[in-house]
């Protein structure tokens, strides 16, 4: 076992994609299942929310994704950029899509949830405001990928934006944050337990949290996969072309 | 100041397109490359000029300040005057005076003419005006003459001839004689035999 | 760098160069809200803040296309990747041409337009405070989304896209500031705010928009 930079080399990546790939997808499948249908069926409805409150098991683990794939795209674009291993730039470009997903889905639950909570769909809350903005990104991201012909220039320009707009993001979020304060309510997890949501919702939440987790590993994983095959098929097309 | 060539390789779009190519220029030479359309000789000067990557080899100049580029586009804004296209380039090479350059290169009397009622060969000359004001010993020159009738060609050939006698070094892809005493490299025996640049998407093989 | 400003600057003013469209479309944007949303004075009073500012942002965002890709087109940006200029001063004078062009004549002309919307007096004076705090920033960031598109043939779209995102900050704190000094709230913490946004905007970005211009040259 050597370098965890050996992962980088696209055989390499592949070989170990074919291999843990059925195993990360059977455990997010089982976790997802465990998760919603323990949180659907088997949880007490909440005193004042009723059931409505249980779409947190979608909400919360989309959302928290929603942030987290736009950090991994982040230092994936950072390691493109400083030690150029395709696999990063490639596996930044695969998350992309997926991130954008799971931020639609925590707003489409969440604007679902906050009908009957706050009597409307939409609100111009900072939370909510804070995701859309974020889908910008992510629109932005994916369009300029699909827009640059030249695969490394396409990682290259997409890995500076990414920084870019992380900071803008992150500018976004106290500016929007000044704009309006909102109805949404805490961190429903938090090192601070009174905050907390209750234990009985807690720990299927966990469950459901781990199978978003492992879905969005396998997601990319297959995707990386994808990519590294197109740019091979690429490559070996040249070849052929000049031969 | 001097120009040397190390087994260089280029590639247009990833694919190879020259490979082993070995030259050096001294002061007061210059090199004239030719060779059939597409084997390179743009892609050479862009490498060259530092513009673009080179695939392998390298490139030994003193100081990369030294050159400069004049490639199939001028770089002249229509709506600028003669002379203020020209005192741009001279003042972002630091340099003031226009006045010696323009009449070389008899523009003296279009001077204060918009650059967008230019015929082609009066704007090829302007963009090759360009060269003199930035006061660089090296100039890499991609079909220099094109759009200049013969009499602008002699002329062209002077300025040329001065800039070496001056201690200047050219490498030019031209395909006319411009009367200058010059060696030839024919760029057709470097033709890349490798089909791929090294390096370009090796990883995913 | 004195010697490019001034070039951009003749560009821009002579014919064809566009000056002045950013303005017309400005004008346009903002006379065509009282169409939109009926010609009640107190509804425009509350509006006009904003309005301004996104009209302002809107026409700037026009001209963003012109920065590089025009001299990508004739060459000139070859020779100036060459010349001794540093890629990140000739990115920066590039936005400052850019605001002097469009920015800072939008901060004139924004009185006039803030009179159509019965904007009071005070909120005017804020209002040119937040232009002129605010629009820097947009200059700047819209070079760097004209720099990370100059290779692509029908960037214009794209450039949108990219760029208009990146605005959000500014154009929060930027009516922000309008809107508290309209209303006759406090401006310092907005202005405070936006100034910051700017100030980063334009320490940072031209080292981006600089190194995404090179990747995009080779």
């Amino acid at each position: 076992m050597g370098s965890f930079w050996e992962y980088a080399n696209p055989k390499r990546f592949t070989q170990v994609v074919d291999r843990v790939l059925p195993a990360v997808s059977g455990l997010a499948v089982a976790a997802l299942v465990a998760g919603l249908i323990w949180g659907f069926f088997f949880t007490p409805d909440d005193y004042r929310q009723g059931s409505t409150v249980k779409i947190i098991y979608l909400h919360v683990p989309s959302a928290l994704l929603a942030i987290n794939a736009w950090l991994m795209m982040l230092v994936a674009s950072l390691v493109w950029l400083v030690r150029r291993h395709h696999v990063s730039a490639l596996a930044a470009r695969a998350a992309a899509p997926v991130g954008a997903v799971m931020t639609v889905i925590a707003l489409l639950t969440g604007a679902i949830w906050g009908q009957p909570m706050w009597g409307t769909w939409w609100a111009w809350d900072p939370r909510l405001t804070s995701f859309l903005i974020l889908f910008l990104f992510y629109l932005g991201y994916i369009a300029l990928w699909s827009a640059v012909e030249n695969d490394d220039t396409a990682a290259d320009l997409t890995s500076v934006l990414c920084i870019v707009g992380s900071v803008f993001a992150i500018l976004s979020r106290y500016a929007v944050n000044f704009w309006n304060q909102g109805l949404h309510q805490g961190a429903s997890l938090s090192m601070d337990k009174e905050e907390n949501v209750a234990d009985v919702f807690y720990i299927p939440l966990l469950v459901c949290i781990a199978g978003f987790v492992l879905l969005f590993i396998a997601l990319v994983l297959l995707r990386t996969r994808t990519e590294i095959r197109a740019r091979r098929t690429r490559a070996l097309l040249a070849r052929e072309v000049t031969a | 100041m001097s120009l040397k060539i190390v087994d260089l390789g280029v590639a247009r779009g990833g694919v190879p397109v020259l490979e082993g190519v070995n030259f050096a220029v001294a002061p007061g030479e210059a090199v004239v490359l030719t060779g059939p359309n597409g084997v390179g000789k743009t892609t050479l000067l862009r490498t060259i000029a530092g513009l673009q990557p080179p695939y392998d080899g390298k490139i030994v100049v003193p100081d990369v300040e030294a050159m400069t580029y004049a490639g199939h586009a001028d770089g002249i804004k229509a709506a600028l005057s003669v002379a203020e296209n020209l005192m741009f380039w001279a003042r972002v090479h630091g340099q003031r005076d226009i006045s010696g350059t323009l009449e070389d290169f008899a523009l003296t009397d279009l001077a204060s003419r918009p650059a967008g009622q230019l015929s082609a060969g009066q704007k090829r000359r302007l963009g090759l005006a360009r060269l003199r004001v930035t006061g660089r010993t090296i100039w890499l020159l991609d079909e220099p003459t094109v759009s200049l009738d013969k009499g602008s060609v002699d002329l062209f050939g002077q300025v040329v001839r001065r800039h070496l006698a001056g201690g200047g070094l050219a490498v030019i892809a031209s395909h006319i004689d411009m009367g200058l005493d010059v060696r030839v490299i024919d760029l057709t025996p470097y033709r890349a035999r490798a089909k791929v640049a090294r390096g370009y998407d090796e990883v995913f093989l | 760098m004195t010697a490019l400003l001034i070039r951009d600057l003749r560009l821009a003013v002579r014919a064809g160069g566009g000056f002045g469209l950013g303005l017309a479309f400005f004008l346009i944007v903002v006379v065509l809200v009282p169409f939109a949303v009926g010609p009640a004075m107190g509804l425009l009073e509350r509006i006009a803040p904003g309005v301004l500012w996104i009209g302002a942002l809107l026409a700037c965002l026009l001209s963003l296309d012109r920065i590089f890709a025009l001299d990508r087109e004739d060459g000139s940006l070859d020779l100036l990747a060459v010349s001794p200029l540093p890629l990140e001063g000739v990115v920066a004078v590039k936005a400052l041409a850019h605001w002097l062009t469009t920015g800072l004549p939008l901060v004139a002309v924004a009185p006039v337009l803030g009179l159509l919307l019965s904007l009071p007096g005070k909120g005017v004076i804020w209002l040119v405070v937040s232009l002129l705090a605010g629009t820097p920033a947009l200059s700047v960031i819209g070079t760097f989304g004209a720099a990370l598109t100059v290779g692509l043939k029908r960037g214009g779209l794209l450039l949108s896209l990219l760029v208009l995102p990146l605005y959000v900050p500014t154009l929060i704190f930027g009516a922000e500031v309008a809107r508290a000094g309209a209303t006759g709230l406090d401006t310092a913490t907005p202005l405070v705010l936006l100034a910051a946004v700017t100030c980063v905007a334009v320490a940072l970005l031209p080292f981006a928009s600089a190194a995404v211009l090179r990747m995009n040259l080779r």
